[in-house]
């Protein structure tokens, strides 16, 4: 069982980290909500919980708590750009279908 | 497929409910788009990777417009039609622009707001800033991937309400939401983090590509407060380009160059000023079409002697700031650099050494406008809880409303922070009074005169009643954007009437200091000036009650009597123009005393009248 980063996510994270300066790593998650059952959370981790299963990923810790990682296994955390736009996005195998914009999912 | 953002611990949005916002920095010279992504403020770049988009604006004849660098480019070959620095007319009459015959715009003087004949038609300010508005609010939707909720815009700190209305017309003309105006000195400060530092007061050094702006603020508890600004609206870094191209041609030994040569040498000295910014010399090589070859090098230390008297001349308002705010350089907690000239070592060298401290550089001064609006804009938009963090600004003048005899009534004292809504109840002047007017006026001096008229409107349909018996609640509301609405209700009948201030446009940047100024200087004056029109005012009041009762109830007083109130009144009436403060004292307080014993006759008689035909018992004491 494991979640993953890109190389380029791990980058962009890692960067991100150091501008913010503080943060042990990324929490990745699930919560039940948005049009199409799931959402991602996608959050700064300033410390972690004694449940918490931590991978690393090209350096980066990944924090995911006990009850998201069933949906998130074998997930890898990608950094794309779409024109001007770029973001993270969720390469999930265990999504069936996902409402249009990608924001919410199910399993 | 939506890109995510890193959020906070804690703060992961709800699909769908992460609100975009931004901020902008509408400059003189450029301006900027920002926003908050992965909790980081960043500048949203355009397509070449370029965050700064010049603010030029060229009408074409086929109707389409060209925003930025492609209008700037076309500027000597199309000057009339490529409006560049239209922030300069924002909200001002042609007689408030400096320099009219100078430009190479065809003016129309509309009422309001001067306008700009173009290939396209007349073109107001407003309408030209909105293209500029456009352009980055497609740049951000492009680049966020989604709808903006609203914008942060930045003003400068001395803009007033007429620049302030017309630069958030401009925004909603460019389909923005405005979440606020904001000063551009405040969110420089809150860039750096300065509204969590410790309290204190701060100074902002601003120099742009052509203006040179200098404030002074005071944080106290989150709040900032803009305490003095001053500036020279003609100095800037494209004045030591020129002291840098003025050294070429010297150097050089060539002829005046044709306007090309100027502009390939004015971009070589730019270059140059930029590679000393980080070396310590730099190359000037160009070819120019005369064939005449220049190939110098100049060291930082000639750069700093050539441009020292620029230098030095941003110092003049930076005491005047000072001044104005009563400090000492050494009161000052920290300095903000903000403007891309303010990377030239001397500069800072020379601030530095002007407040005995390093001055704060590690963010990139074209930029930290554009954050800080972009964090204010991020918060407003509620993607930070509200408690966190809520910014408020301060109106800059007092504004009130004109009372009987030119005076002015404060409602709202300067340094309120906003929003603010303030009341005051006024009453009526003469009996049987059904109407008022109005006036609202903007500054810190006692007679009207001496204030700024930005509105005035009436009130109608108060019912008749004896003078002083109408109760007229008024109240002055600023929104957040420093923008004014006053409203007048008469609490018995409930008849109200407002007005939403369209200021008269036309302050001129210095004149906002200015009025300031003058408040302070003519403290005691004003006072003086004050007591007098107050006096004459209650004459006027005393000599109307006294016709009224003379008229009313005459015939209760004997031959000598009248003759006396006679002579009162015609002593009164005569210094009520232009008598001193004393002699109208003593001549009201003569009648007064005339007219006791009738006073005193008048309410005997009214007594009895009451009383006439009733029992002692039936009296509802």
């Amino acid at each position: 069982m494991a979640v993953t980063l890109s190389e380029r996510a791990a980058k962009h994270v890692s960067n991100f980290i150091s501008k913010r300066g503080k943060g042990v790593g990324i929490r990745l998650g699930v919560r039940t909500s948005g049009c199409s059952g799931m959402a991602y959370k996608l959050e700064f981790a300033d410390e972690a919980l004694d449940e918490d299963l931590v991978f690393e990923s090209h350096g980066v810790k990944v924090l995911v708590d006990p009850k998201s990682l069933p949906y998130l296994d074998g997930t890898e955390l990608d950094f794309v750009r779409e024109g001007l736009n770029e973001g993270f996005q969720f390469n999930n195998p265990n999504v069936k279908d996902a409402c249009g914009c990608g924001e919410s999912f199910n399993v | 497929m939506a890109l995510l953002q890193i959020s906070e611990p804690g703060m992961s949005t709800q699909p769908h409910q992460h609100r975009l916002a931004v901020g902008i920095d509408l400059g003189t010279t450029n301006s900027l788009v920002a926003t908050v992504r992965n909790s980081i403020a960043v500048c949203l770049n355009d397509e070449t990777g370029s965050a700064m988009l010049p603010s030029v604006v060229r009408y074409l004849a086929d109707g389409s417009v060209e925003i930025g660098s492609r209008a700037q480019a076309a500027q000597t070959r199309d000057p009339r039609n490529t409006i560049v620095s239209v922030k300069r007319f924002m909200g001002r009459g042609v007689g408030d622009v400096a320099h009219v015959e100078s430009m190479p715009y065809d003016f129309v003087d509309a009422p309001g707001m001067v306008r700009l004949r173009t290939v396209q038609g007349t073109k107001s300010p407003v309408e030209i800033s909105a293209e500029i508005l456009r352009a980055l609010r497609l740049r951000a939707d492009a680049s966020l991937g989604g709808a903006l909720t609203g914008a942060v815009i930045t003003v400068p700190a001395y803009f007033d309400d007429a620049q302030r209305q017309a630069t958030k017309d401009a925004a909603e003309l460019a389909g923005l939401n405005v979440l606020r105006l904001l000063n551009e000195p405040t969110a420089a400060a809150i860039a750096y983090g300065l509204e969590n530092a410790s309290e204190g007061v701060y100074a902002v050094y601003d120099l742009g590509g052509g203006t040179f702006d200098i404030s002074i603020l005071k944080l106290t508890r989150g709040v900032f407060e803009v305490l003095s600004t001053s500036g020279d609206a003609a100095l800037g870094g494209d004045d030591f380009d020129q002291r840098l191209y003025c050294w070429v041609i010297d150097r050089a030994h060539i002829a005046p160059p044709c306007d090309e040569d100027v502009r390939r040498l004015l971009m070589k000295a730019r270059e140059a000023k930029e590679v000393l910014s980080r070396y310590d010399e730099a190359p000037i090589v160009a070819k120019l079409s005369s064939g005449e070859q220049v190939d110098l090098t100049i060291s930082r230390a000639e750069f700093d002697q050539i441009t020292r008297p620029l230098v030095s001349k941003t110092l003049a308002p930076v005491r005047k700031a000072l001044r104005d705010a009563e400090l000492k350089p050494e009161d000052i907690k920290g300095v903000v650099m903000v403007g891309g000239a303010t990377r030239m070592p001397q500069v800072q060298r020379a601030v530095g050494e002007y407040f005995g401290q390093e001055p704060l550089t590690n963010l990139d001064p074209d930029k930290v406008v554009a954050l800080g609006a972009a964090m204010q804009a991020n918060v407003l938009a509620g993607n930070r809880s509200a408690d966190d963090w809520l910014l408020l600004d301060v109106i800059p003048l007092s504004l009130g409303l004109e009372t009987m005899g030119g005076l002015v009534e404060k409602v709202i004292l300067r340094n309120s922070t906003i929003p603010v809504a303030r009341g005051q109840e006024f009453t009526t002047f003469k009996d049987g009074q059904t109407a008022m007017a109005f006036h609202v006026l903007q500054g810190e001096r006692e007679l009207v005169s001496d204030c700024r008229s930005l509105a005035r409107f009436e009130l109608r349909g108060i019912p008749p009643m004896v003078a002083g018996a109408a109760r007229i609640r008024v109240t002055f509301q600023v929104d957040a954007d420093g923008l004014l609405s006053v409203s007048a209700r008469e609490l018995s009948s409930g008849v109200e009437a407002s007005v939403i201030v369209k200021p008269s446009y036309g302050l001129s940047d210095q004149e906002v200091a200015e009025m300031l100024k003058s408040g302070f200087e003519h403290a005691s004056d004003d006072m003086k000036r004050r007591a007098l029109r107050e006096q004459q005012v209650e004459a006027e009041r005393l000599l109307e009650a006294t016709e009224q009762a003379l008229a009313a109830d005459g015939e209760l007083l004997d031959h000598a009597a009248t003759g006396r109130i006679e002579r009162a009144v015609t002593e009164l009436a005569r210094l009520v123009k232009d008598g001193s403060l004393d002699e109208l004292k003593q001549a009201v307080g003569s009648l007064s005393r005339a007219t006791e014993d009738f006073a005193a006759a008048r309410m005997n008689k009214g007594i009895r009248s009451a009383l006439a035909g009733q029992k002692i018992d039936q009296l509802e004491v």
